[in-house]
Order: C-alpha cells, then sequence, then structure tokens
C-alpha cells in the first residue's frame, strides 16, 4: 500500500479514519493547518483562516468521539466554506471592503448543516467580490493563483474554494454557483463542483447575489466525496422560501451506480461555437468515450436558445442584485464613508468607495435595466427568454438523461488577461450560464489535461432534482478517466 | 444603443453611488457596449411567451405569523459603525 500524505486523503477517507480513531481530528487539523500556511502565502485562497476556532472545535469532536458520540458523518474533517456563507464570531466579507468588517450575528444553513455534521471550519475562502466574476480577480482581498499555475487565475467566483481543495488546503468546501461560480472553477483547478437544483440546498444566511439563480453547493477532490457532501447541505429549511421540501436521497451510493444505458445528450449548440478550444473538445470527447465504453448511448440534442443565455443572464443577475445590493449602506454594519456630511452623501460615498469597479458596474446595469422605461425591454424580456431556455432543456431531457458539454471554453487563463473587457470574461461562463437559468443542477468533473498541464472539466447537466444520475455519471468518466486531483504544489 | 453621460448619472443617482468624472465616462462606454450586446434577444419573438420569476415552481409558501425573538441584540449592534445607545448614529437627515 502507498503511502498517501495525510492532506490527500479523500473527504470520506479522512471521515473513516477519524471515526476509526487511525487519527485524531486535532491531528488532522494541524496538518492541514501547517499546509495552508506554507502553501497559501502563494496560492491565496483564504480570506480568513481560523487557527484556534479550528483547533479548539477538533478537540472537542475528540472528546465527544472519546466518549463514542459521532456528531455526523463530516465528525473532526477540516473544510473550508466561501466568505459568502454566514459564520458566527468567524468575520464574513463576501470579498468586499464594504463588508470587510463584518461580524455576522447567525450562521448560514449550510455552515450550520457542515457543524451539525461534525465538520471542523479551517477557514473562509477568498473569491470574486459578491461572486461578481469569472477569475477571483475582483475580490477586496486580491486574487488567488491557480494551483496548477501561479501565473493563472483559479476561476470563479468560487476561486477561493475550488484552489483550497485542489492545493489541498481542506478536505471540501462548499462553494455558490449563480452563472457558473462553482462548475468553472472545479473545472479550472481539476477538481469536483456540484450546483444543485435550485431550491434543493437553503440559501439562508448565503449573501445574495441574484437570488433567483443563487444555489450552494460542494467542491471536492473527488465525485463521491461531493455526493457525500451534497448530502449534507441539502435538505428543507423553512427560513428560505424557494428552498424545496422533498427528501434528500442517498447521493453517496448514486456515485457507483452503473451507466448501462444511460442516455447521454450532446447539445450541439455548445460544439459548434468557435469559442471552444480544441484541447477541450477533444478532453470532453475522451469523457463520452469513457461513458459509451461504460455501456451509455450517445444522442444528439438541441437546445436551440443556447446564443441566447448569456445575454438573458446579464439582463436578470445586475437587475437582481442592484435590489439585493441596496441594503449596504452604511448604516447598521460593514464600511462607512467617513468623509460624508449628510446622510444621502454618506450613503453614495460608502457605496462608491465600498465597492469595487466590477460590482458598480452590474449594480449600474441593474438599475437601468430595472428604471421606469426600460423594466419590459430588458427585465421582462429576459424574464420571456428565461422560459424559452427552459423549455429547450425540458425537451433535450425527454430524448436524453444527462447533457454532456465542455464545462469552460478553455483553461485557466492568465492573471490580468480579461480584466480590461467585461465581455471577454463574462464569456468565460457561456457553457454553465443556461443551467441556472433552467434551475437545472449541474457538475463538472476533471477529465484531462492541457498540453501545457492546465486542468479540463466535463459538465454533466440533468433534469431537476436528479442529481444521482449526475453523480453516476461523473463517478463513470472519473473511473474511466483518472487524473491526479492534487496540484503538485511544493512548500 | 449609445447611453448619454445624463442617464448614467441619473441611475448612479437612483442607484446612490457617486461616481468620480473618469468612472461615468467609462460606464458610460461599457453599458453601452453590454446593452449593445443585450439587444439580440430582440430577435425573439416573446409576445406569447409567460415570464420565468423562478425555475422552480412552488408556488407562495404560508407559514403561522408568530414573532421569533432574536435574543442577541448586542452580537447586530455590535456592527455598527456608529451607535448610540442600542441606535445605529447616522450623519443628519434633514439638512440646512
Amino acid at each position: 500500500m502507498t503511502n498517501v500524505p495525510v492532506h490527500e486523503w479523500t473527504l470520506l477517507e479522512a471521515a473513516r479514519k477519524v471515526r476509526e480513531k487511525e487519527i485524531s481530528a486535532r491531528e488532522l487539523t494541524s496538518a492541514l493547518l501547517a499546509r495552508i500556511e506554507t502553501l497559501d502565502p502563494k496560492v491565496h485562497a483564504y480570506i480568513t483562516v481560523l487557527p484556534e476556532a479550528s483547533t479548539a472545535l477538533a478537540s472537542a469532536c475528540d472528546e465527544d468521539l472519546a466518549k463514542g458520540v459521532v456528531r455526523g458523518p463530516l465528525h473532526g474533517v477540516p473544510v473550508g466554506l466561501k466568505d459568502i456563507f454566514c459564520t458566527r464570531g468567524a468575520r464574513t466579507t463576501c470579498g468586499s471592503r464594504i463588508l470587510h468588517n463584518f461580524d455576522p450575528p447567525y450562521d448560514a444553513c449550510v455552515t450550520e448543516k457542515i457543524l451539525g455534521a461534525g465538520a471542523v471550519l479551517l477557514g473562509k475562502h477568498n473569491m470574486d467580490e459578491f461572486a461578481m466574476g469569472s477569475s477571483t480577480e475582483t475580490s477586496y482581498f486580491g486574487p488567488t493563483r491557480n494551483p496548477w499555475d501561479l501565473s493563472r487565475i483559479p476561476g470563479g467566483s468560487s476561486g477561493g474554494t475550488a484552489a483550497a481543495v485542489a492545493a489541498a488546503m481542506c478536505f471540501a468546501g462548499v462553494g455558490t454557483d449563480t452563472g457558473g461560480s462553482i462548475r468553472q472553477p472545479a473545472s479550472l483547478c481539476g477538481v469536483v463542483g456540484v450546483k444543485p437544483t435550485y431550491g434543493r440546498v437553503s440559501r439562508y444566511g448565503m449573501i445574495a447575489f441574484a437570488s433567483s439563480l443563487d444555489q450552494g453547493g460542494p467542491i471536492t477532490r473527488t465525485v463521491a466525496d461531493a455526493a457525500m457532501l451534497l448530502g449534507v447541505i441539502a435538505g428543507y429549511d423553512r427560513r428560505d422560501s424557494t428552498c424545496v421540501d422533498i427528501p434528500v436521497p442517498d447521493y453517496l451510493s448514486a456515485a457507483d451506480r452503473p451507466v448501462k444505458g444511460l442516455r447521454v445528450g450532446l447539445p450541439k449548440e455548445y460544439y459548434e461555437g468557435g469559442g471552444l478550444s480544441p484541447e477541450v473538445r477533444e478532453a470532453v470527447e475522451k469523457a463520452l468515450k469513457a461513458l459509451t465504453d461504460q455501456g451509455a448511448v450517445a444522442v444528439e440534442v438541441s437546445l436551440p436558445h443556447t446564443s441566447f443565455a448569456l445575454s438573458t443572464y446579464y439582463l436578470i443577475a445586475p437587475a437582481e442584485a442592484s435590489s439585493n445590493l441596496a441594503r449596504y449602506d452604511g448604516v447598521r454594519y460593514g464600511y462607512r464613508s467617513e468623509s460624508a456630511t449628510g446622510l444621502i452623501e454618506m450613503m453614495s460615498k460608502t457605496r462608491a468607495e465600498g465597492f469595487g469597479e466590477e460590482v458598480k458596474r452590474r449594480i449600474m446595469i441593474g438599475t437601468y435595466a430595472l428604471s421606469a422605461g426600460y423594466y419590459e425591454a430588458f427585465y421582462g424580456k429576459a424574464q420571456k427568454v428565461r422560459t424559452l431556455i427552459r423549455r429547450d432543456f425540458a425537451k433535450a431531457f425527454e430524448v436524453a438523461d444527462v447533457l454532456l458539454t465542455p464545462t469552460a471554453p478553455t483553461p485557466a487563463f492568465r492573471l490580468g488577461e480579461k480584466t480590461g473587457d467585461p465581455l471577454t470574461m463574462y464569456l468565460s461562463d457561456i457553457y454553465t450560464i443556461p443551467c441556472n437559468l433552467a434551475g437545472i443542477p449541474g457538475i463538472s468533473v476533471p477529465c484531462g489535461f492541457s498540453a501545457e498541464g492546465l486542468p479540463i472539466g466535463a459538465q454533466l447537466l440533468a433534469d431537476s432534482f436528479r442529481e444521482e444520475t449526475l453523480f453516476a455519471a461523473a463517478g463513470a468518466i472519473e473511473r474511466g478517466l483518472p487524473v491526479p486531483r492534487t496540484a503538485p504544489l511544493k512548500g | 444603443m449609445a447611453i448619454t453621460r445624463e442617464e448614467v448619472l441619473h441611475v448612479a443617482r437612483l442607484a446612490r453611488l457617486s461616481l468620480s468624472e473618469a468612472e461615468a465616462d467609462r460606464l458610460r462606454l461599457q453599458l453601452s457596449a453590454i446593452l449593445d450586446y443585450v439587444k439580440q434577444l430582440d430577435r425573439l419573438d416573446t409576445r406569447d411567451v409567460v415570464p420565468t420569476s423562478h425555475a422552480v415552481e412552488t408556488g407562495t409558501p404560508f407559514r403561522d405569523d408568530i414573532v421569533q425573538p432574536f435574543g442577541d441584540r448586542e452580537a447586530i449592534l455590535a456592527n455598527a459603525p456608529d451607535r448610540q445607545n442600542d441606535c445605529f448614529r447616522v450623519p443628519r437627515i434633514i439638512e440646512d
């Protein structure tokens, strides 16, 4: 048996080894904290590390276990959270100056669930400001770097989480996905990322970006780990009125379900565009072969409104964001401008100084699209096209159980390469956005590397609440195309 | 779809964002480019299409109207940029 270093264990292995007392939660936590201390100055995946709190929590887990108490499936296992989930006792910034000192008075539902399952919270992961971005470069706290190549971006907005998981600075993390913010960074960092069905995971205490699109989900190094973690965070919560009250199935057992006879749809519009890199296309073709080798059947499908998804998204998301972000006014919490004399001036200056460029741009687009005289032409129109996009998927799922596409058009790009032109940056989410508009679940699973050694991910999409099908198909790709999951970073 | 500098400043006022001269100029160009791009939606006939406001239709959830006290007022007030006793302090609202 080869000796796998502690930090490279899967989430499931780490959980089993703590339960079976092969290692204590305290030892496991201190191994990961040491790794963060060595590597994070280079990667910058964390905004906040919690050495004292995590050590104390690990000790409490060890004491419980000595008494025979297992808190849950994550007992004693160190994980991280995107800094968008409120954590009582640990500041929650959303990557923004305007919340740089915000100390939430309550925990998000996802925070409660992972702590309730026994997890040890190592810290809070870096992200694009208010989850608006595709590269983690819009963070007020500075960019995260891709662990596979430090000159490149990790994707975004959950770039800190994907990078921390890929660099083995935590066993798993939870990110959020509004237009691809879990799947795109997972793809670019060579890890697994799941965007669950809208309503599957509670949004309570998850700082809102675009409420009709936002969904939290796991980022892990294996499909089975993602399935287990989704089982922990999914479920009904009355504090989120859009959370759906249906039972949470056993996702973990779905991850090694056979795929014989599974109908894999290939949406032709996703493979036609000129922006798809040949290396990504080749890697996704290998993922398809892995599926068909195990008995799945390929079928061509069409999603005719695909080319309208980006426009639809860039009206709906900023419109909802401009409304959600109206609450940041410097009155009750967060940053306040010191230089104003009157109330309105204080609010306008607070927002001007507290928000970064991308956030202001989206507030402006959204406010414009919702303003008198333009509502029908922009937001109203986009909501109608959203219906057409949903219908496309409903039709495709009549002939296919799952759809296979690239996650991102290219492997990770370089820092600064796309910050000058917002529209070019937006195009990196072209394959992930339609899924959020339709509310369906999606997963990104590693399926190869570029010639330069950069990870490539394949995206699978299924009909609403069919996450089990995603895990079965992603598990089959993982078995057929085993690739390394931990970036070879030297300490 | 070119938007004017006045429109940019009007929207910024609605959004309570004070913009520098340079920001207003840059945003005018960027918003015009983005609005040009999204105008492609006009090519689609959506007269008979019902809008989607939420992808998963769950209906309107109801609950009993029962007060649930939060309990830790201090944790909320501790975040105040400026406070006076149990109140959030703000600059003067009525100007001279």
